[in-house]
């Protein structure tokens, strides 16, 4: 046999249907045809997923074979000589597809899969027109998996994605094939549902109608919808999404493949969160209150009352009197314009880290809270050291990046949680409260470290790190940070919502600096890094510039009782911010102004401006790589609702301030990212603190973990996620 | 419940000797592949249980193994030797296989089920026997047609044949 040209070792020479190609050993011969866009037809295999090969719907002619082979099974070989269109490949697809088709009911008319199903699609292309078989179809009780998973199993052609799904992605197998031959079915055999944070992939990740979008249920068809990208604001992740639309309403969220953000997978809040922007306390009109009584208005008067009202604090009290606060939810554009409108006001009175206590050493925050590394590169990582987060649910996409870290590389994850939460790979060590702050586990893990390196700590820990006790959990943790060549100590919502935030920070650089690991977050809110970006800080300007006199951090806003407020973003003081003064700091306030999607604002506020959500606004999202995500809105605003960036313009035009006149939000998006370029790295240095004694803290208190699916104002108002096990148990705790 | 960690401690609800017996069989593969045990797990808590399997019993199973409960599930619902509902105390298989039915198994069975007034895939009234739903070839062409009563096998069945060998089974 000639090879055309010797290969390099890895790599071998087959030819598709006369086409010579190079493939990598091992791999197998969809992967080629898949990578030279040569189309093989197929139910069971799925790039994600581990191979099962029994649907045979991709088997394909191999020169010398005596049968078809299946291309997902089949690896490749030198010399190899396949045809994927030949009249012997054709003719075992087409009976692949008859026995497919004997049981799956013709029910396309009333399958919400129609239109969009691969079996219905590849009926057309390898199917026979009349049907051979006239026995009786079986007939399979549909399961009941939850609220967002609805089932038709008697569609169902067992490629056992779904199952493959629970047990390789979830990590923990909810789904199995149950009884045998004709009596097969894929269920859960005891009744139960699928609980998973990302268990509704199962739905695209189904090649017919069996498991489908449970709310979705006969709301819409694929073919009259249009389709938006968006990228979902619930967590720093970015996680991009398409919203599908029908006459200007969203009827469905879907994933947006992106390989370096979400892969094919999204969290199920960002799936069915959407359903919050259509709850029934969305406003439909700007209301103003008027001697203790709500009226609705018309956006002119409100908007001039609100700049009118403004002002008149500002001349009276000082600009000073003025706190700004924004969701980190928000778009990048909305909380530029929201600090430039608040310092046009003359106040530095701007936050949006609504969640946190502790901010003694703010000045010590970087200039953007950053991951450390991209998302992708968290499956190479050797180590992570997760502090303060309950990583499945605050963040579920990266949770299962670090997952397929620590299954496929070994790398060693360790937790330091005031409780223990559940995760389903290896943990290599788990230090939880036992009585002990999340503070005592890191100073002993940088006693460890710095006994282990023969460093010496930090001058900002040393004294704590010598009278230290470090366990052998801290010893194992300081000596897997040392070794490999990436390795993350990781701050989480939980470190950061801390009332010992500032020590527990200080703590962790010096273990990051000790093992040489780099100190990383897993900042709250879709935009927390936008916001940072964007100024949306009292003691920092767009791009993390120092400014002149810092303003009021949110704490402090709270218990200065300022004489007005502008709160933007669907904020509900109970459960978006940590100060319990808020409410009572609204209330007692001469103005508020909230520019919000809900009627709750109307507890507190005394104008309230409808203002779209993140699927009826243009906007940018930075997450937490630093990757910055522009999209066009997807839906018509609710009601009289606007996008909140041209709320706040207006507001900047009516107040007199000058360069507010944006006719886009890519104008805004812009000049951020001008700004930024230009102030890169000037995050001011602060004066070095140094811990002295052990912190007086007890155990951290409870009610600091947010749930999953309370996490803004948007997730807590769909139905289908509080209807969930998750939620339910959430209920039960709180 | 879909959290491994909440579960009770492991073998709560296996018998000393069950626990035994599964130890056992661990030791024939390696330490990662517990999976392997299953089986022999199913058989040994099965003769324990009357002959069939419950859902706790099945669930003591997957936690003494480690595994995720829908794996114990898929193999005592695959395989035909096992029951997931309470069945008769003698279990009987009557073969129609091939060679079987060439020498009138399905007339044996038909007898069977007269005699019994039960159906394939039912028990009888008393809790004395349990007619098993289609068997496949049990491996006794030679001396069919057979069938199988509490493991044992009775082949060149006639219907007196059949009737004598019921008596027996009180």
């Amino acid at each position: 046999m000639s090879t055309p040209a010797p290969a390099p070792s890895d790599e071998v020479n087959i030819e598709v249907n006369g086409v010579p190609m190079k493939a990598r050993k091992g791999q197998m011969l969809i992967q080629v045809t898949d990578a030279n866009e040569i189309y093989v037809p197929r139910f069971c295999y799925h790039e994600k997923l581990p191979i099962a090969a029994n649907c045979r719907m991709c088997l394909v002619e191999v020169e010398k074979a005596p049968k078809p082979m299946p291309a997902c099974a089949t690896p490749v070989a030198e010399g190899m000589k396949i045809f994927t269109k030949s009249p012997k490949a054709i003719a075992a697809q087409k009976s692949v597809m008859e026995f497919l088709l004997i049981n799956h009911p013709l029910d396309c008319p009333i399958c919400d899969q129609g239109g969009e199903c691969e079996l219905q699609d590849l009926a057309m292309g390898f199917g026979r027109d009349v049907s051979r078989y006239n026995e009786r179809k079986r007939v399979v009780k549909d399961k009941n998996l939850g609220p967002l998973v609805s089932t038709d199993m008697t569609r169902c052609i067992h490629c056992t994605r779904c199952v493959r799904f629970t047990q390789d992605v979830q990590g923990f197998q909810e789904l199995g094939t149950v009884g045998r031959g004709e009596s097969t079915e894929i269920g859960t055999f005891i009744e139960k549902s699928v609980d998973h944070e990302l268990s509704a992939n199962i739905i695209d990740l189904c090649p017919v109608g069996a498991l489908n979008n449970k709310p979705y249920r006969y709301r819409a068809r694929a073919w009259e919808m249009t389709q938006h990208p968006l990228v979902s604001p619930h967590d720093s992740v970015g996680t991009n999404i398409y919203a599908h639309v029908l006459r200007g309403k969203v009827m469905r969220i879907v994933p947006r493949p992106n390989e370096e953000v979400n892969e094919t997978w999204i969290a199920d809040r960002d799936r069915f969160s959407f359903q919050g922007v259509y709850s029934e306390d969305r406003l439909q009109k700007p209301l103003i209150r008027e001697n203790g009584v709500w009226q609705e208005t018309d956006w002119e008067t409100a908007l001039a009352i609100t700049a009118e009202r403004l002002g008149r604090v500002a001349k009276q009290h000082g600009g000073a009197q003025i706190g700004a606060l924004a969701s980190p939810s928000s778009t990048l554009e909305e909380l530029y314009l929201l600090a430039k409108l608040a310092r046009g006001l003359g106040t530095a009175n701007i936050d949006h880290r609504l969640r946190r206590s502790d901010f003694r050493d703010e000045a010590s925050d970087p200039v953007a809270p950053l991951l450390g590394c991209s998302i992708a590169e968290l499956e190479q990582a050797n180590a992570v050291l997760v502090v303060g987060a309950n990583l499945r649910k605050d963040v579920p996409i990266i949770a299962h990046r670090i997952r397929k870290a620590a299954i496929a590389k070994g790398a060693k994850v360790s937790f330091v949680n005031p409780q223990r939460y559940e995760y389903l790979f290896p943990v290599a060590n788990y230090c939880a409260s036992n009585g002990l702050h999340m503070f005592d586990h890191l100073v002993g893990i940088a006693a460890a470290a710095a006994a282990a390196t023969g460093k010496s700590a930090p001058e900002s820990v040393a004294a704590l790190v010598v009278s230290a006790q470090p366990s052998d959990a801290h010893k194992a943790i300081a000596a897997q940070l040392s070794d490999g060549s990436r390795r993350l100590v990781l701050l989480g919502a939980i470190a950061q919502r801390d009332p010992a935030f500032a020590d527990l920070r200080l703590v962790a650089a010096a273990i990051a600096e000790l093992t040489g690991a780099t100190l990383g977050y897993l900042p709250e809110g879709g935009n927390a890094v936008g916001a940072h970006m964007a100024g949306v800080l009292p003691g920092r300007s767009t791009g993390g510039k120092a400014v002149q006199a810092a303003g009021l951090n949110v704490a402090d806003m709270f218990a200065a009782r300022l004489k007005a407020y502008i709160v933007l973003g669907g904020i509900e003081p109970q459960h978006d911010i940590a100060s319990p003064a808020a409410l009572e700091a609204f209330k007692s306030a001469e103005f508020v102004v909230a520019l919000s999607p809900y009627a709750t604002a109307k507890e507190y506020a005394h104008v309230v401006l409808p203002i779209g959500t993140f699927a009826e606004t243009s906007g940018t999202y930075v997450n937490l790589e630093g990757r910055w995500q522009s999209v066009p809105g997807a839906a018509k605003p609710v009601g009289e609702s606007r996008p909140a960036w041209k709320v706040l313009r207006v507001l900047g035009n009516l107040s007199n301030l000058p360069a507010f006149d944006y006719v886009s939000s890519d104008q805004i998006a812009d000049e951020v990212r001008k700004q930024v370029a230009e102030g890169s790295g000037a995050a001011p240095k602060a004066a070095a603190r140094t811990l002295q004694s052990k912190l007086a803290l007890a155990a951290p208190p409870a009610g600091n973990d947010v749930p999953l699916y309370q996490i803004d104002a948007v997730v807590r108002r769909s139905p289908a996620l509080q209807e969930t096990q998750e939620a339910q148990r959430g209920q039960g705790e709180a | 419940m879909s959290d491994p960690t909440h579960s009770p401690p492991a073998g709560g609800g296996l018998s000393e000797h069950a626990r035994h017996e599964i130890d056992h069989w661990l030791t024939k593969f390696p330490p990662d592949r517990k999976r392997s045990a299953v089986l022999a797990a199913l058989r040994t808590v099965q003769h324990e249980n009357n002959g069939y399997l419950t859902k706790e019993s099945m669930d003591a199973v997957a936690e003494y193994l480690g595994l995720p409960p829908i794996q114990v599930y898929e193999v005592a619902t695959f395989y035909s030797m096992f029951e997931t509902k309470p069945v008769g105390r003698h279990a009987i298989s009557v073969c129609t296989n091939i060679s079987c039915m060439l020498c009138g198994g399905d007339d044996i069975l038909a007898h069977v089920e007269k005699r019994l007034g039960i159906k394939v895939g039912e028990s009888t009234v008393d809790g004395r026997f349990y007619l098993k739903k289609e068997e496949e070839c049990l491996a006794a062409c030679n001396n069919a047609p057979m069938m199988m009563v509490d493991h044992v096998y009775y082949e060149n069945l006639t219907t007196e044949k059949v009737d004598e060998i019921l008596d027996r089974h009180k």
